[in-house]
């Protein structure tokens, strides 16, 4: 390594031009077949048809992976156009903002996004809404909410405030000792079903039996090992607000071996965590509905598209409570029901 | 092994891969260019000037990033800690301006910041002789959790004129949108380029990079030579900083997460080698183009970003397989 003579034959030089062409080649060949499988060379219409770019938090998620994916099939069976962009992790603003961009260039009749930070992506929906493009927000609200013509999500504060319920009903009279693993600081998905859980809960911010709190992202790992910690000190615990299901199931890891059994709520409805509640491993989720925000979603666009109308406010997709163990004043359904309506793979 | 610093090419006859070889942005140049071919015929609306006008200013932050990750990399090191340190900097100047601060203070503090962290870097790498590649992995981890701290967590908002004048002040050149972030970064290539190029310490970076044993022989002080291109660097990720908020005018301490992999997969495209001591900082801009082009051109052509990353990852091996090559025939 390191070295560098001036002599080079005349044949080597022409090899390594040879493999920089057919590299060159080799990576147009790659584009330029899924570009003919894709659109089959047919070009842009715009005849009244809706012309559809979804732009998710991420790819990685499952949640969006499904939100994706009944967006893709509602879009199909309308016969209109649809495309699929993502940021690269949460929190990938000026990933999304390029997706957004790039999406108006294609000629985007509608925009349905799940914007990573509330503010952060603004200025190119802005933009994107001056050229006519209607923009929906999907799951997460934007802040203020009317940067966008329309929100179609779950009511994370109302979710929250479910889960908060049931969580202090199946304590019954016991005095609760709350442990809360939240999920990605400053998202606004987190500090709705934050708040909501505590008022469900029936409890203060800052009150005394709040044993901990701790952030993980919403990951698994990370919640196991803020749970680990947490558990370190707060021995006493018997109720647990997790900020969803992965959360959940890290802070069951967590638990194993402790001889600590803590009420355990959540929220999404993945069928993983439907799973995990029929199991026991968490008492009740929240389950919320992304594929009908989805098709909501992709019905606004093609309207939108047929006769200009647009969606405006806020569409609640709703909630409900999935649980084994029902109690009385919490509405709820069981996971029988649950792993038929739940979203993902088990 | 024996080495010896390429001399100025002789009046040997020159063929095309010759000139390829010597050039290293000559092939990223071409791909570019056959890219752009690609798109102009595969989509009706890639070719658009608005579009190739976007497609630069979606690649000025990681480009500009790539600028100092390309020093780096020529003196055959490595930064992972360039984006975090660049996501830190917009953080401090959105904060410092929404503090009440006159916007080019907080940009010159924001700039000193990136320098100092990026100095220290150099200063752990030469003088505890720590290998590159830990010194800014600890850095990147250090930044990224400072950034969290620092921020609370939250993003941060600005609207100081002087923080978003990069992409505000538009001003049309032939019927083309150019931002000031662009004429920027142009200059900042140009003045790159000459500075390695033509001056002392740009032929002691590549010297370094080339083999920093033999540098030291022939009388170059590779501990400053080295510690001077850290600290250009960290001067570099604050510029970037400064783009980043003209762009998106919202400091997030979320925001670039593998913002370090980009730079490098842009220095790699660009034909700078990380081997060292070989590479130019216009093929790096080139190398970021071709990532927003590849984003941009698949896009339109309708096709989900995932193949979109399969493109541009096969992209990357594909180039540093051509180094690899190439280092091989000529040994």
């Amino acid at each position: 390594m390191g070295q560098c003579g001036p002599a080079r034959g005349a044949g080597s030089t022409r090899s390594v031009v040879r493999a920089l062409a057919l590299g060159i080649a080799g990576a147009l060949i790659f584009t330029g077949c899924t570009v003919e499988r894709y659109w089959g060379g047919e070009k842009v219409a715009d005849n009244g048809k809706a012309k559809i770019g979804l732009v998710t938090k991420t790819d990685t998620n499952p949640y969006f992976v499904l939100l994706r994916n009944a967006a893709r099939q509602q879009a199909r069976k309308h016969g209109v156009e649809f495309s699929a962009l993502a940021g690269r992790f949460d929190g990938d603003n000026a990933g999304q903002v390029t997706a957004i961009e790039n999406l108006v260039q294609q000629g985007a009749t509608t925009i349905l996004i799940t914007p990573n930070s509330s503010t952060g992506v603004l200025a190119a929906i802005d933009q994107a809404r001056a050229k006519g493009v209607m923009v929906l927000a999907l799951d997460t609200a934007t802040e203020p909410e009317n940067a966008v013509d329309g929100t179609i999500a779950t009511d994370n504060t109302e979710a929250g405030e479910k889960q908060g319920r049931y969580v202090r009903a199946a304590l019954g009279n016991t005095e609760p000792q709350l442990l809360m693993i939240d999920g990605t600081p400053g998202s606004s998905v987190d500090t709705e079903r934050h708040t909501g859980f505590l008022r469900g809960f029936g409890m203060k911010e800052g009150d005394r039996r709040i044993l901990g709190a701790d952030s993980a992202n919403g990951d698994q790992n990370m919640a196991q090992e803020a749970a680990e910690n947490l558990l370190q000190r707060a021995r006493s615990v018997n109720s647990v607000y997790t900020m969803n299901e992965p959360t959940a199931r890290g802070f069951n890891a967590a638990l194993q071996g402790s001889g600590l059994d803590p009420i355990v709520g959540s929220i999404d409805g993945g069928c993983q965590g439907v799973s995990n509640v029929r199991s026991g491993q968490i008492d009740a989720t929240v389950m919320q509905f992304p594929a009908k925000m989805a098709q909501l979603g992709v019905d606004a666009a093609v309207e939108h598209a047929k006769s200009g109308k647009k969606v405006s406010g806020f569409h609640n997709t709703g909630s409900i409570v999935i649980t084994d163990k029902p109690m009385p004043g919490v509405p709820s359904k069981n996971t029988e029901w649950g792993e038929k309506n739940c979203w993902g793979d088990t | 092994m024996t080495t010896s610093v390429e001399t100025a090419p002789s009046a040997r006859k020159t063929n095309l891969g010759e000139f390829i070889l010597r050039t290293p942005a000559v092939g990223p140049a071409l791909a570019l260019l056959v890219a752009i071919a690609v798109f102009a015929m595969t989509t009706d609306t890639f070719l658009e000037l608005d579009n190739l006008s976007l497609v630069v200013a979606q690649s000025l932050v990681i480009g500009t990033i790539a600028l100092g990750q390309t020093l780096i990399i020529l003196t055959a090191g490595i930064d992972l800690s360039c984006a975090s340190i660049a996501v830190l900097a917009t953080l401090v100047m959105a904060d410092l301006a929404v503090g009440g601060m006159p916007g080019w203070v907080a940009l010159l503090l924001g700039i000193v910041v990136t320098s100092a962290i990026a100095a220290l870097n150099g200063a752990l790498i030469t003088s505890i002789r720590l290998p590159p590649f830990i010194v800014t992995l600890g850095m990147f981890t250090i930044a990224t959790a400072v950034a969290r701290i620092y921020s609370d967590g939250q993003s941060i908002p600005t609207t100081d004129s002087v923080l978003r004048w990069l992409s505000t002040r538009r001003y049309l050149f032939g019927g083309i949108e150019v931002t000031y972030g662009m004429t920027l970064a142009l200059i900042m290539v140009l003045g790159l380029a000459y500075a390695l190029a033509k001056t002392a310490w740009g032929k002691h970076v590549y010297a370094v990079g080339n083999d920093p044993e033999a540098a030291r022989l022939s009388g170059i002080s590779v501990r400053r030579t080295l510690l001077s291109v850290y600290i250009v660097a960290g001067v570099i990720y604050g510029i970037a900083a400064w783009q980043a908020l003209g762009r998106v005018p919202n400091a997030d301490p979320n925001a670039f997460q593998i913002g370090n992999l980009d730079a490098i997969t842009a220095v790699v495209l660009g034909g700078t080698s990380l081997f060292g001591g070989r590479g130019s900082v216009l093929g790096t801009m080139i190398g970021a183009l071709i990532v927003a082009t590849l984003r941009s051109g698949l896009t339109q052509a309708g096709i989900d970003d995932l193949y979109q990353d399969v493109a541009t990852g096969t992209l990357v091996i594909v180039a540093v397989a051509l180094d690899r090559l190439s280092r091989r025939k000529q040994s």
